[in-house]
């Protein structure tokens, strides 16, 4: 009987009656009396010298307040890049500036140019159009390969080449790993590109900055997945505003995957403009503004090879990756192809040697930073191909192939300097096999045929690294933050609690599963419980949510605040029962005195606190309210098997994705259906990259996919329902939920599987396709075909 | 968008006159002019809405062909079902909301190359009913985003004939599910008439190799093997012209088959 409430229950989401009534409160909803919106022109070239500027029409149009340019930036700070990366000579990487609004140049389609603040949206877009700009057209650097040639076009004038970084890991075992290429029974080798995605959350970016010269205070209204990392780098570096002046509000967010965490040039800008103009500064980007404003994810152009001795064991691996930061450092960026990708490649195999090699390169695009998933996705993807390739060439079965170089003992300090705590990778295969009736696959593939078409299974492992941390660790790695979380436990008189935490909402359901938790610890009701999160004024200082570790992270400081808070509560429930401390328990929120009936309720130990007329106020404080911060001491690392089936039409080459089975291991799970929603939409996003979505540029830098009309995101209709099982469970065994993280595993687990799929299907019709790029779109797998 | 006046009127005439404004133009259902108003490409003084004129509204049954009035939305010509491949057609044009506004008049005005509608009305051999004539869809269509009708003047109504057998198969663009090819085969009393939308720089064009091959014999073997020249077929992100060609020659097969 699945438990009706607590940890391991799934209440439905209580933020969805907003959400589905339309009762949500998204930034856009909020219009700030006196407001003044600004229209951004924005380059429409992708590299150029600014000759001039010339506003003076334009500030004499109806309703414009003020016009701004790089020239009204001058001596304030450019966005800052939050992690360095050290290259293998143990230099730090090119960083370039990054202005607010372009400081002499322009370097990819996008890049704002100037800022016209007006009383209405139309009329800062008219005025934007009277301003003119003499721009001098350069060579634009678009090809990552060709940014690196020798004489290439410099994205930065001020840099030595297009190249940020050349990083190595483990640079010192590179002799060895090639040593172990010259000795190999076989190598497996493959070429692939991971592509440009554009996140497209349904809600678009949204900023409004406001400013009280009665208080010198700032406020920002931003649609962020972590309004401190935004007050810490827009306040400290950009703007040099004291934090304590400025507020950071990130109020419903309608979905990030990862590119809602960094730092804007618009948030900076509306915040600047409030106080230049003393008015509220509004901006809502438009969707065709968010395709070239908003960082992308992926781009990764991959060689990789697989060494296996005489008896397939996996002896080494080693990659090789272009990776594209587009024209700017986004704000994470340098960090997403070294530290979460090169970590990765162990996956779950016991490869005893490893190299990964990344060259880090500018082009004039849109900065590419984290995307659902982010360097994990890319890693899982060419070692899941790999071993896939390795398996058809050697005639093994692929599933078998994986099984025999699993790991099966933990923990596991692997090649690539991260040690893996816990996990069961036979466990999660044994689920998907559950799941999949691979023995009626044939038969399946019978029955395909003779309707024409090609049917092919795919099956793929992952392993997640989540709740990256520690932070003295991250620290040393280069990270320019902590990446710990906090959270305050708030109970009131009368028993209910509000709990305070880092960690953003913006489609998790935290405000369901996160009072779970303390539902459980303290034995009351959910209802009694609130979370409040993304308003920097009322919560502790936390870093957000990314890289799935709101509950492993937050939550484990949840846990401890709600222990910090138990133990008071204890004190003044054994002051209450005339007993000792160490004798109360708590059980379904009554306070007892062990071995006998004597008890309180939490209620009566709430108001005790607050109304302390009988309470040992000589003793402990009154009130019960506690924080804790929460470092936690590794990240986590959840790990699954994923199998698609897809049939293919030999005739067009459109794939079509018949089913899909995902078996995660996530350690212990606190709401079922949510983490079931979770890997479905995971899931969904995976299935766009590999047959929809393509972020396309030509040789000139030009965006050719700026909207839906050629950005083929997936709908309803191009995903089937899932089969989903999370019963295999090895718990996290260093925080104290045992708990691992789900919102990337579907994102990153499923890509490798419906390409798998693709290409035995192509196989299974005579053709002689190893490999297809994604999106294996029907034109080029009709091209595979017929090459 | 910039600013415009709007213009609501309640016959072909006076709508005609509200075109007679220089930079006037008229708004369908909007579905393609808007959001171009939106991204500030288009710049008209006046938009006069075809919307509210009755004489330009439903479908009528005359026995041999129905008249499809010239505001009538795709989703009352994806319920009509009088002539069933074109019922269908419209039925997956877009999304709800598309059919719910977009007209047969306005898609057929702009003649998009990828649009699905001019597909059926060469296919079927209609005729379009203007304010001041009646244009065989045989001399409407000239090319991409272009077609025989002068300025201001407006498709009032579309005669349709009834086809002995008629299928569309459309082979959509991934991104923006408008036909990267369509073709509409149509048996008429008149011979066989296949009509390919998405594929050709040209916009909407008849095969006539394949109506010949099928007028002889008419079932999908008679297309084997055939693809019309992929030279002046359009080329882009989705698809080469090589694919588009050969797609055509897949989907007139199978709307052959559909057919019998």
């Amino acid at each position: 009987m699945p438990k009706d409430h607590g940890i391991g229950a799934s209440p439905k989401r209580r933020e969805d009656v907003r959400f589905l009534t339309g009762e949500g409160n998204y930034t856009d909803d909020i219009n700030v009396n006196g407001q003044a919106y600004v229209h951004f022109l924005r380059s429409d070239v992708a590299h150029g010298k600014i000759n001039g500027i010339d506003t003076s029409a334009a500030a004499a149009m109806p309703g414009v307040v003020k016009i701004f340019t790089g020239a009204d930036f001058e001596g304030i700070g450019g966005l800052p890049c939050g992690w360095q990366v050290t290259d293998k000579h143990g230099e730090p990487m090119q960083e370039p500036a990054h202005p607010v609004l372009a400081q002499g140049k322009v370097r990819h389609v996008g890049d704002p140019i100037a800022a016209v603040v007006a009383e209405s949206v139309e009329q800062a877009r008219d005025a934007a159009e009277a301003i003119e700009v003499d721009i001098e057209e350069l060579p634009a650097v678009v090809d990552m390969k060709a940014a690196l040639s020798e004489g290439a076009t410099k994205v930065h004038d001020d840099l030595t080449s297009n190249l940020c970084y050349d990083w190595g890991f483990v640079e010192e075992v590179k002799p060895d790993v090639d040593a172990a290429f010259e000795t190999a029974a076989h190598v497996t080798t493959l070429e692939l590109v991971n592509q440009r995605m554009v996140a497209n959350p349904m809600e678009p970016r949204v900023a409004i900055g406001d400013y009280s010269r009665g208080t010198d205070e700032h406020t920002l209204y931003t649609t962020s997945q972590n309004p401190h990392v935004i007050r810490l780098l827009m306040g400290a570096f950009v703007l040099g505003i004291p934090e304590h002046k400025l507020r950071v509000v990130a109020p419903d967010v309608g979905g990030g995957f990862g590119t809602k965490i960094f730092h804007y040039a618009e948030e900076a800008f509306c915040t600047f403009a409030a106080k230049a103009c003393n008015r509220p500064v509004k901006w809502t980007s438009s969707r065709s503004e968010a395709f070239m404003s908003d960082a992308h994810g992926r781009d990764h152009v991959t060689k990789i090879e697989l060494a296996l001795d005489a008896d397939n064991n996996f002896i080494a691996l080693r990659t090789d990756t272009l990776a594209n930061m587009g024209a700017y450092l986004s704000t994470f960026a340098p960090s997403v192809p070294t530290w979460l990708h090169g970590t990765l490649m162990a996956g779950n195999y016991k490869t005893p040697l490893i190299h990964v090699n990344v060259r880090a390169v500018f082009t004039n695009t849109v900065p590419v930073d984290a995307y659902r998933g982010a360097g994990r996705p890319e890693a899982t993807f060419q070692l899941e191909r790999v071993v896939d390739k390795a398996a058809r060439e050697l005639g093994v079965d692929p599933i078998a192939l994986r099984r025999q170089n699993f790991i099966t003992e933990f923990p596991y300090a692997t090649p690539v300097a991260v040690e893996y705590d816990t996990g069961d990778y036979h466990g999660t295969m044994d689920a998907l096999e559950g799941l999949i009736d691979r023995d009626g696959f044939a038969a399946r593939r019978a029955e395909s045929e003779k309707n024409g078409k090609l049917r092919g299974l795919g099956v793929n492992c992952y392993i997640e690294a989540c709740g990256i941390a520690p932070s003295n660790l991250v620290g040393q790695l280069g990270a320019r933050a902590g990446l710990y979380d906090a959270a305050t436990v708030r109970v009131t008189a009368t028993g209910s609690i509000s709990v305070m935490v880092g960690a953003h909402s913006h489609g998790q359901g935290h405000e369901t599963s996160f009072p779970q938790v303390v539902a459980e610890m303290i034995g009351i009701d959910e209802s009694q419980i609130d979370i409040v999160h993304g308003d920097s004024s009322k919560i502790p200082f936390g870093m957000g949510t990314y890289g799935s570790r709101s509950i492993a992270v937050c939550g484990s400081a949840m846990v401890r605040a709600t222990e910090k808070i138990i133990a008071k509560a204890k004190k003044i429930a054994a002051h209450l029962l005339e007993a000792s401390d160490a004798d109360i328990e708590l059980k379904d929120g009554q306070f007892s005195v062990a071995g006998t009936d004597k008890s309180v309720a939490w209620g009566d130990v709430t108001l005790a606190a607050y109304v302390p007329h009988n309470y040992p106020l000589e003793d402990i404080e009154p009130g019960l309210e506690e924080t804790a911060f929460y470092d936690p001491a590794n990240f986590t690392y959840p790990s699954g098997a994923y199998a698609c089936e897809v049939e293919v039409d030999p005739e067009t080459g459109k794939v079509t994705i018949e089913s899909f089975a995902a078996a995660d291991d996530f350690g212990n799970i606190i709401n079922p259906m949510i983490v079931d929603g979770q890997v479905h939409g995971g899931i969904g996003q995976g299935i766009g990259q590999a047959l929809l979505e393509n972020c396309v540029y030509d040789e000139n830098g030009q965006l050719m996919t700026g909207s839906y009309m050629d950005y083929a995101m997936p709908r309803a209709d191009d995903v089937p329902f899932y089969a989903v099982d999370h019963s295999s469970q090895t718990p996290c065994t260093h925080n104290p939920l045992g708990v691992k993280g789900c919102g990337e595993a579907g994102a990153i687990g499923s890509p490798p599987s419906v390409i798998n799929a693709v290409v035995d299907a192509l196989q299974s019709g005579g053709h002689d396709v190893t490999h297809i790029d994604m999106p294996a779109s029907p034109s080029r797998v009709w091209a595979a075909m017929n090459k | 968008m910039y600013n415009f006046d709007y213009e609501k009127p309640s016959t072909v005439a006076d709508a005609v006159a509200a075109l007679g404004d220089e930079d006037a133009q008229a708004l369908g259902g909007g579905q393609t002019l808007i959001p171009t108003l939106k991204q500030r490409l288009a710049s008209p003084t006046t938009l006069v809405s075809l919307s509210g004129i009755s004489e330009m509204q439903g479908i009528t049954d005359e026995g041999g062909s129905i008249t499809i009035g010239g505001a009538t939305v795709h989703a009352d010509v994806a319920s009509n079902g009088a002539i069933a491949a074109l019922s269908d057609l419209a039925g997956n044009i877009g999304d709800p909301a598309v059919r719910n506004r977009g007209t047969i008049g306005g898609s057929l005005a702009n003649n998009d190359p990828s649009a699905c509608y001019p597909s059926a009305a060469l296919g079927l051999g209609a005729t379009i009913v203007t304010n001041t004539r009646e244009i065989a869809a045989d001399d409407y269509f000239q090319g991409m985003f272009s077609t025989a009708l002068d300025e201001g003047e407006i498709i009032t109504a579309v005669k349709v004939p009834k086809p002995e057998a008629a299928n569309y198969q459309k082979f959509e663009q991934p991104a923006s599910r408008f036909a990267l090819v369509g073709v509409f085969v149509a048996k008429t009393s008149g011979g066989v008439r296949v009509a390919v939308t998405g594929a050709s720089e040209e916009g909407v064009f008849r095969w006539s190799e394949a109506e010949a091959a099928l007028n002889g014999n008419f079932s999908a073997d008679a297309l084997e093997g055939m693809a019309p020249d992929a030279d002046g077929m359009i080329a882009d992100l989705h698809g080469t012209s090589a694919y588009r060609a050969h797609l055509v020659g897949v989907m007139t097969r199978r709307a052959v088959a559909a057919c019998s």
